[in-house]
């Protein structure tokens, strides 16, 4: 039980002070690692509470994908010089009175709804799909994904391929003076337009170039 | 204090989620922080299913985890093309230089 705190501490301060980190360092590509770090410490306290497919999954697609992403677009659009002026200006002081406010607000109205089902426990006792306990997380997880929830697992793989198209259409360009290879001018090439039989006499010679 | 439990990883949540709203309201600089601010949010908010799920002993919360997953990974790359064609068009993604639509 202590080990189980003191993991939880360790991983909860990790997260939290690199989520701070986030929002406040002055580089964009270190707001991106912290971000990483973020996601790495939270996915270790998902397979330490027992959500071990999550965790995992959490790895590969935040850390492995989306993260690589967002450091090849900061690298794309090299904003790394354009340095953050974090307290300085008058748009910037306007916000932040307001913004703290608005958070502060949201954190307390969220510690409300944990302490009053905290004593009302019996709020929740609607228990649609109870966890399988006899076989692994991921098991019992795949057993419900593909049986009761199969009509939502396939509208997000449309969801996921509708961004993949969208993705590509917004950012692909038509470029102008660029030379490509063109198949139908290259199938519906003729012998006529391609080679040509000459006579040529001697001491002449042809002339190619004309 | 020691006894970790669900109302643990709810206050991780609120914590992370919180930061995430600052994060959005406070922003300056790009407009790429404030997307990796709703990955904070999005973060959050799985963290809170996933602890109910755990908790409760019901799987639906760590299912609806993972479609959130989806959705975030499409809505970065979605927002990230965006950026990307407004980079090319207008040259900064400076939040405060963003002002088209204030006509």
């Amino acid at each position: 039980m202590i080990a189980h705190a003191i993991f939880f501490y360790t991983f909860s301060i990790i997260a939290v002070v690199s989520a701070i980190m986030v929002t406040a360092s002055k580089n964009t590509v270190h707001s991106v690692f912290f971000l990483i770090l973020d996601f790495i410490s939270i996915s270790c306290l998902f397979i330490m509470i027992g959500a071990e497919f999550l965790g995992m999954i959490m790895l590969i697609v935040y850390v492995g994908a989306v993260a690589v992403l967002f450091l090849f677009v900061v690298m794309m659009l090299n904003v790394a010089q354009q340095k953050n002026q974090w307290f300085a200006g008058q748009a910037t002081s306007k916000h932040i009175p307001v913004g703290l406010i608005i958070s502060t607000l949201i954190f307390f109205e969220i510690i409300i709804v944990i302490g009053g089902w905290k004593y009302k426990p019996e709020i929740f006792d609607i228990n649609n799909s109870p966890a399988n306990t006899s076989v692994s997380n991921t098991h019992s997880l795949g057993q419900i994904l593909y049986t009761d929830y199969i009509h939502v697992f396939q509208i997000s793989g449309m969801i996921l391929l509708v961004a993949m198209i969208g993705a590509i259409v917004l950012t692909f360009r038509q470029r102008s003076g660029l030379k490509r290879q063109s198949y139908i001018k290259q199938i519906s090439r003729e012998r006529a337009e391609g080679v040509e039989v000459l006579e040529v006499q001697s001491n002449k010679g042809v002339k190619i170039d004309d | 204090m020691i006894d970790i439990g669900l109302g643990h990883y709810l206050t991780l949540g609120a914590v992370i989620f919180s930061i995430g709203v600052i994060g959005i309201f406070l922003n300056r600089k790009n407009i790429i922080v404030i997307l990796m601010s709703i990955e904070l949010i999005l973060l959050a908010v799985n963290i809170n299913l996933v602890a109910f799920s755990i908790y409760l002993g019901d799987l639906a919360g760590q299912v609806f985890t993972l479609f959130i997953l989806t959705v975030a990974a499409a809505e970065a790359a979605i927002g990230l093309a965006i950026i990307v064609v407004y980079f090319r068009n207008s040259g900064t993604i400076r939040v405060e230089e963003i002002d088209r639509l204030k006509g």
